[in-house]
């Protein structure tokens, strides 16, 4: 499993209720299942992926976050889960709001667009950034709103969403993000991983 | 009609009270089963079949001599198992496989019912079903599932019975009968009524049939199970048999020609007031009116895990109204699970060879038994 779900999984305690936005192939949600007795739901738009996921005897709804939220009540799950979607939305404020009014707590992870690799690519080559993490051209990419740890940090704090953990990944190192050392943070992780509450 | 040594019935005799008030007693419940039901009586899976289904769910039908209405999803080892589940499945009441409906005799006049008997609802048809729980002494069904009204006959099952089964597998359905659902149906009913053989339903005491009538009601149904690309591929403009059109009224397309082979055997295998009856009992079916116009209300009951498919070309039934059921679950905390099946083949697609529902349905309903 992903480094990154491990982290995601850490968040959680054991037998919570929690809805997995965009579950793929249900990878994290079977992990939580049996290792946290998750009470877990998914939510993914790509068919061939929710038949995965029955497949594994997961339940998962076909539909997608930006419409299909809204039809589960308010702080329904102790966590909502997003992990590296957030920037393939169109309305990606709607999607935090909605994660935030479902959830009592949500877990966003951010492909970072302040990663230094992210950074040079652009500087040297002059062309859309193109590093793991985002392997996607510029015209085929569904990546539509990128933003960098610091844009996101910036962005919850402004909406009055409290973070109660923010996470720097790079590979196999996962360390705390603070105030202090944000901008080193933005520029060393590829990941950022998110703990907010409404 | 019907009623031959190859027909299973069970006598219902606690007397049902139905919708429109009257109260029906020592009624038969024709059914059939396929596998065998385990020690533990926890295998069990109630199918429903849609409006001109019947209990003859897979392999041979004893009576038509064709393969089953749904042979391609139960079976052994197919995606409704029957090597690991007890299938039953039963002739709805009002139907004409043998179960109580208007081809049977009213006791009170030695007459064949006709439209004399009682008007019937989804309702009245699961209460009546029911019975072959305690028949058989399951106390709880591993799942019931079914297709069309199949899938109506499912949600009002475990409204009425919400601990009575685990899973719960509603397919191409709605929770309410649309304008236009209500619409097709009559129009076949009109149908029926307009063919002078129908005589108000009466037609047994005069050994003859509304045959036309009840195959041009087929003919029109049958449009609506079938997409527009799925015809188009199927049948296009081709000509039946012929060079060139032939400037009459002959079936000259082939599209023509199936429609009418589809209305003429169906007529050797229905009863038109059957037709009439359960096409109505569809009509009626509103289960959020039931709850003062929530849905979630007839599921806050039930703890069971719930998985509804819907098809992408099925505009009978669309997604968007499988979707509404899905909904209101959710908005209740329920489990459910919910996939939309890509196929051409409209809303007959539960009937067919489609894989990628056949496997939903089996991995759902392996996985589930599993954590059983």
């Amino acid at each position: 499993m992903k480094n990154e779900f491990q982290v995601i999984s850490e968040l959680i305690e054991n037998d919570k209720k929690v809805l997995d936005v965009g579950c793929g192939d249900g990878i994290l949600m079977e992990f939580l299942k049996k290792n946290k007795n998750t009470n877990i739901r998914g939510l993914e738009i790509s068919k061939s992926k929710v038949q995965e996921c029955i497949a594994k005897g997961l339940t998962v709804i076909e539909g997608n976050a930006e419409k299909d939220l809204k039809q589960f009540p308010d702080k329904s799950f102790d966590y909502v889960v997003l992990s590296q979607t957030l920037q393939a939305f169109l309305d990606p404020e709607l999607v935090i709001k909605e994660l935030l009014r479902v959830g009592k707590k949500a877990i966003v992870t951010i492909p970072n667009f302040g990663y230094w690799k992210v950074r040079l690519h652009l500087l040297l080559k002059g062309t859309m950034p193109i590093t793991k993490r985002l392997p996607d051209e510029w015209y085929n990419t569904p990546n539509v709103h990128m933003c960098s740890i610091k844009d996101f940090f910036q962005f919850v704090r402004s909406k009055d969403i409290k973070i109660f953990k923010s996470l720097a990944v790079n590979n196999q190192n996962v360390s705390i993000i603070k105030d202090s050392n944000l901008p080193i943070k933005n520029l060393v992780a590829d990941l950022g991983i998110f703990l907010i509450e409404k | 009609m019907n009623i031959e040594s190859n027909i299973k019935t069970l006598f219902v005799k606690t007397p049902l009270k139905l919708d429109c008030g009257e109260t029906i007693n020592d009624f038969p419940i024709a059914y059939e089963t396929y596998g065998s039901l385990n020690e533990k009586k926890d295998n069990a899976i109630l199918v429903f079949h849609a409006l001109t289904g019947d209990q003859f769910v897979t392999g041979l039908n004893p009576i038509t001599k064709k393969e089953g209405w749904w042979s391609y999803a139960v079976g052994p080892n197919k995606a409704i198992d029957t090597k690991k589940y007890f299938v039953i499945c039963s002739n709805v009441i009002g139907g004409c496989m043998g179960s109580y409906g208007p081809s049977h005799t009213d006791p009170h006049t030695g007459n064949v019912f006709g439209t004399n008997f009682p008007i019937l609802t989804i309702n009245d048809m699961v209460n009546a079903q029911l019975n072959l729980l305690d028949h058989f002494g399951i106390d709880k069904l591993f799942s019931i599932t079914g297709g069309s009204m199949g899938g109506m006959q499912v949600l009002q099952f475990i409204s009425n019975f919400p601990d009575k089964s685990k899973t719960v597998i509603p397919i191409a359905c709605t929770s309410s009968h649309s304008a236009q659902n209500i619409a097709f149906n009559e129009l076949g009913r009109q149908a029926i009524a307009a063919d002078s053989n129908w005589k108000d339903g009466t037609y047994s005491s005069n050994n003859t049939n509304p045959n036309k009538g009840l195959a041009v009601a087929r003919m029109a149904a049958h449009i609506t199970y079938l997409s527009k690309k799925g015809l188009q591929e199927k049948f296009g403009r081709k000509l039946q048999e012929r060079e060139d059109v032939k400037f009459g009224f002959d079936a000259d397309f082939q599209i023509e020609s199936y429609l009418r082979y589809q209305g003429s055997v169906f007529v050797d295998r229905f009863d038109a007031n059957s037709y009439l009856y359960i096409t109505r009992a569809m009509d009626y079916f509103d289960l959020s009116k039931q709850f003062n116009g929530n849905l979630s209300n007839a599921f806050k009951a039930t703890k069971a895990k719930f998985f509804i498919m819907s098809f992408t070309s099925d505009w009978l039934y669309p997604t968007q109204e499988n979707k509404d059921i899905v909904i209101a679950l959710n908005s209740i905390g329920a489990d459910v699970g919910f996939v939309e099946i890509k196929s051409d083949k409209g809303h007959d697609s539960f009937l067919l060879d489609v894989p990628d529902f056949l496997s939903a349905l089996k991995n759902f309903l392996d996985k589930s038994y599993i954590e059983n």
